[in-house]
């Protein structure tokens, strides 16, 4: 049964050092809020694991929180670069960090194939591409062939994503810890029923769940820690509950292409806050239940 | 790809148009009524909500995020905008957009951009720089284009034309255009038929029928094969039916503008 803790206290118990760590959420519902206390808490020598790094990584990596990143897509979406994470790639600061890439196709399946206990997923993709010569974290090819035991057609196989933590963010849990989020629901069940341990931060926590349509519930017994954090996937958003910060996404663009200029929001927007549900940092806004 | 440009605002002449819209109209035109289309954010969602609003009233656009038949007022901001959400026929997850929808070649036309595009319409997204592992300059990746381009049953590729996107060589090969030539797609047993255009800041490119090759055939009013060629890393092949492109109809340039009006 999944545990309400503070999100201070989640992140504490479930992110160690050295950890596998998934934070998912497909532009909408993205965990904002748990990212930074990963910074907070001084977490290194992580493997992030995500489809779209987006913002919350680029933090991440420019904290220096991680040494290790597989992914599909990382750029800041419908801005531009992510340049903490082309600093990082480029220039090795704050440290060196290796890539495993796939596209999305191959991440939604290796996900998928965690979640479903198998050790790997089959699809038609990469074919071609330059992606099926890259290694993958370990320096084995990530990408391989298999031959359908039924038709002898040749298909590709991606491993299994089994990461140590999950974290996501959903609309509402209820006291019990059942979890329900809806919407743009993207891979974030198959994130959870992936990974060894899992932290959900939630907009509220309320004494019935109200059905709506297409929502997803990950019962309590799936996840391990409830954390209430209002406002916690801004800049991106809850349906239901904020809007998109746009504007912050554009900022970020000035504040992370420059090292100092990123040292000094990293200094005052999350070391320098206490508690662990601090607003998002600068610009703030976009939410309104 | 980003829509940039000088806004439409900034020009007094209300026939007047920019590079930008010129693309987009472009590549709305391509796009028939009742298709289905998977778009990004940026050019091709302004291109594919224009075609709505205008000849292709009933287009289905699909967005890597899950929504199947979004409906869209105003151009997205992101491609996890609530309003694609909210207007979908029907959302689904991530993992089902790609093996469901995708996979199979259930959609028609797949919309891409690209860093670097070679003369078999070959897209680089991933890197700048011969070393994967020390590149010049870090792209984003490969994001869902690897699949739509093998899958959708026809790609549409919008693209600013320069030598430095229009290579005789991309540095790394994230989606599958038509491989060394033709037969390859074939050989790779891939679903789709690859790109069918080539959109781009001064005109647009075909592959040649036969060799696959991207051939010059339209050209913006006021642009020369000599202005393409110039723009053009390799020796461009140019159509013998090379056409002048007819330049964004008022209709087009005013419900362009009013979908703009969320950016």
């Amino acid at each position: 049964m999944a545990e309400i803790v503070s999100l201070a206290n989640a992140v504490a118990r479930a992110v160690h050092d050295g950890d596998s760590v998934a934070m998912e959420g497909f532009t909408h519902l993205i965990p904002f809020a748990a990212g930074r206390e990963v910074i907070r808490q001084r977490r290194r020598d992580l493997t992030l694991i995500r489809m779209t790094p987006d913002v919350i990584y680029d933090q991440l990596i420019g904290a220096g929180c991680a040494s290790r990143l597989i992914f599909s897509w990382g750029g800041n979406p419908g801005v531009g670069s992510l340049h903490r994470f082309r600093d990082a790639v480029e220039n090795a600061w704050p440290g060196p960090l290796q890539l495993e890439e796939h596209s999305h196709a191959g991440m939604a399946n290796r996900y998928v194939a965690g979640a479903s206990g198998v050790p790997f997923a089959i699809l038609r993709g990469y074919s071609g591409t330059g992606l099926e010569g890259l290694p993958g974290l370990d320096g084995q090819p990530a990408i391989r062939s298999v031959t359908c035991p039924f038709t002898g057609e040749q298909l590709t196989a991606v491993a299994a994503l089994n990461p140590d933590v999950a974290i996501i963010h959903a609309q509402r849990a209820d006291r019990a810890g059942n979890v329900q989020l809806w919407g743009i629901t993207g891979v974030q069940k198959e994130a959870v029923l992936s990974a060894q341990r899992s932290i959900v931060t939630v907009e509220e926590i309320v004494d019935v769940l109200r059905p709506e349509p297409g929502a997803i519930v990950l019962p309590s017994w799936v996840v391990d820690y409830v954390a209430r954090a209002r406002d916690g996937s801004h800049p991106s958003y809850a349906l239901g509950y904020s809007t998109r910060d746009n504007d912050y996404y554009q900022a970020w663009d000035a504040i992370s292409r420059d090292r100092d200029r990123f040292s000094r929001w990293l200094a005052e927007e999350v070391y320098g806050e206490t508690g662990s549900l601090a607003r998002a940092g600068a610009g703030g806004g976009g939410c309104g239940a | 790809m980003n829509a940039t440009g000088a806004p439409a605002s900034a020009t007094k002449d209300p026939a007047a148009f920019t590079a930008d819209e010129m693309m987009t109209a472009c590549a709305a035109r391509a796009l028939r009524d009742g298709m289905t289309c998977f778009v990004g954010i940026g050019l091709p969602s302004a291109a594919a909500n224009l075609a709505r609003a205008t000849h292709a009233p009933n287009l289905v656009l699909i967005y890597e995020s899950g929504t199947i038949g979004a409906k869209p007022d105003r151009l997205p901001l992101s491609i996890g905008d609530g309003i694609l959400a909210e207007t979908a026929d029907a959302v689904v997850s991530v993992p089902e957009i790609f093996n469901y929808w995708l996979q199979p070649g259930r959609i028609g036309t797949g919309f891409l951009g690209a860093a670097q595009i070679d003369k078999f319409g070959n897209i680089n997204t991933t890197v700048v720089g011969s070393d994967h592992e020390q590149p010049t300059v870090r792209l984003p990746g490969a994001g869902g284009a690897p699949e739509i381009a093998a899958s959708c049953r026809e790609v549409i590729v919008v693209v600013r034309q320069s030598r430095r996107s229009f290579v005789d060589q991309v540095d790394f090969v994230t989606s599958v255009g038509f491989g060394d030539g033709a037969g390859y797609r074939e050989r790779l047993r891939l679903a789709g038929a690859g790109p069918r255009k080539v959109i781009t800041d001064l005109g647009i490119l075909e592959p040649d029928p036969a060799t696959c090759e991207l051939t010059l055939t339209g050209l913006y009013p006021g642009v020369t094969v000599a202005d393409a060629a110039a723009k053009t890393g390799w020796e461009l092949a140019v159509s013998d039916s090379l056409e002048v492109l007819e330049p964004p109809t008022s209709a087009e340039l005013a419900a362009l503008r009013q979908l703009r009006q969320s950016e």
